[in-house]
């Protein structure tokens, strides 16, 4: 029942799962929400890519589309919508820290 | 590894983590490696349900198991799928609001921009047709297919811009024609075989496709709409006016009425 796998595999597999994880930690902390969009793109890509090495080409395909594509370029739409009409209660600090989207105290360190 | 951009000097974070909120992350943490640990030493179910779809493949229609039970064996689930995609194209057009009239002066389209979208756009279609097609027996199918015409529009919304945001005036037929025709496939076979959605096996392979066609058009405008409401969202003029005055260096984009055509893709840092 258990496959041998070869070790070229498995190194490709930890690092695809390290790097799953590392990007979904950088995206939670990113307080740019145009860089946090840019790593929801690079997550979906390397989840597509987990998915295929899954044998579940199916899932890949539609994580590929709808997950990294479409789901990125709403977020971007609705980025550029927030930016473009600010909220009424919106204070000096920019759009995105009215909906607490940002921590504008934080010096930007990128 | 980086974790003096984390817990930087002056950050506000460190001091608005109190008591309470390091006892729900101790207590996440307990639930996540109890759950951990109840899922490692489950018993292995015993994998029955792969044997039945492959003896059942060949009175399926189609040879690609997956598209088997999404269409066939549990077709009512992938009915219910649509039906929720619709559910959400309906709430954003519900909070979008009535969409406005036409631009009667189209803005002139970036040459580059649409050269590019002109080669891509048949490009694109054709491979959701392939995607389409390919599910019977292959990886592929509505879902995928849907999306990939999905990305078309959204491409054309950008580079082009779209008459109204929301859409074309087809675009509610589009919407509902997929589940419409699931529905209507699914009534006919209880007509004619006693149950919903059971197909004759001599005519399953082209009620699938039948559908999975008509679901891939519904699946691609349901995802265009929602970019579009991602887009250009709630008219101003329908959000309530606040209790206070508004700062007028605030609101000056907001307060122009009608929110522009999303024209300048370029408008990203």
């Amino acid at each position: 029942m258990v496959e041998t796998v070869s070790p070229a595999a498995l190194t490709f597999d930890g690092l695809l799962c390290l790097m799953l994880l590392f990007i979904s930690w950088r995206l939670i902390r990113m307080p740019d929400i145009f860089t946090a969009i840019m790593l929801f793109f690079l997550f979906g890509l390397l989840m597509s890519v987990a998915w295929v090495r899954l044998n579940a080409v199916d899932v890949a395909l539609a994580e590929a589309t709808i997950g990294a594509g479409l789901t990125g370029a709403m977020f971007l739409a609705a980025l550029s919508r927030l930016r473009r009409f600010p909220s009424p209660r919106a204070d000096p600090a920019g759009p995105e820290s009215a909906i607490g989207l940002t921590r504008p105290e934080t010096p930007e360190p990128y | 590894m980086d974790a003096t951009t984390e817990t930087g000097p002056v950050g506000p974070a460190p001091a608005q983590i109190g008591v309470p909120q390091r006892l729900a992350a101790l207590l996440a943490c307990l639930l996540c490696a109890g759950l951990g640990v109840t899922v490692w030493f489950l018993p292995v179910p015993e994998a029955t349900l792969p044997h039945l779809v492959r003896a059942s493949l060949p009175e399926s229609g189609v040879q690609n198991p997956v598209t088997a039970v999404l269409l066939n064996f549990r077709g009512y689930d992938t009915l219910l799928e649509l039906v929720v995609l619709l559910l959400t194209a309906l709430a954003a057009r519900a909070v979008n609001g009535a969409p406005p009239p036409a631009r009667t002066d189209p803005p002139l389209a970036d040459p580059v921009l649409s050269a590019f979208f002109r080669l891509l756009a048949p490009l694109g279609v054709v491979i959701a047709g392939y995607v389409l097609w390919v599910g019977q027996h292959a990886p592929g199918g509505a879902f995928q297919a849907g999306s990939i015409l999905a990305a078309i529009g959204v491409l054309a919304a950008l580079t082009t811009g779209f008459p109204a945001p929301s859409g074309p005036p087809w675009q509610p037929a589009a919407v509902v024609f997929g589940p419409f025709t699931f529905c209507a496939v699914g009534l006919g076979t209880m007509w004619s075989q006693g149950s919903f959605l059971q197909y004759p096996v001599s005519r399953a392979g082209s009620l699938i496709l039948l559908i999975e066609a008509a679901a891939t058009v519904s699946i691609a405008m349901i995802l265009v709409t929602l970019f579009l409401g991602c887009l250009h969202g709630p008219r101003t003029a329908q959000v309530p006016a606040p209790a206070h005055a508004p700062d007028p260096g605030v609101t000056g984009a907001g307060s122009a009425g009608r929110p522009p055509l999303f024209t300048d893709p370029g408008e990203e840092p």
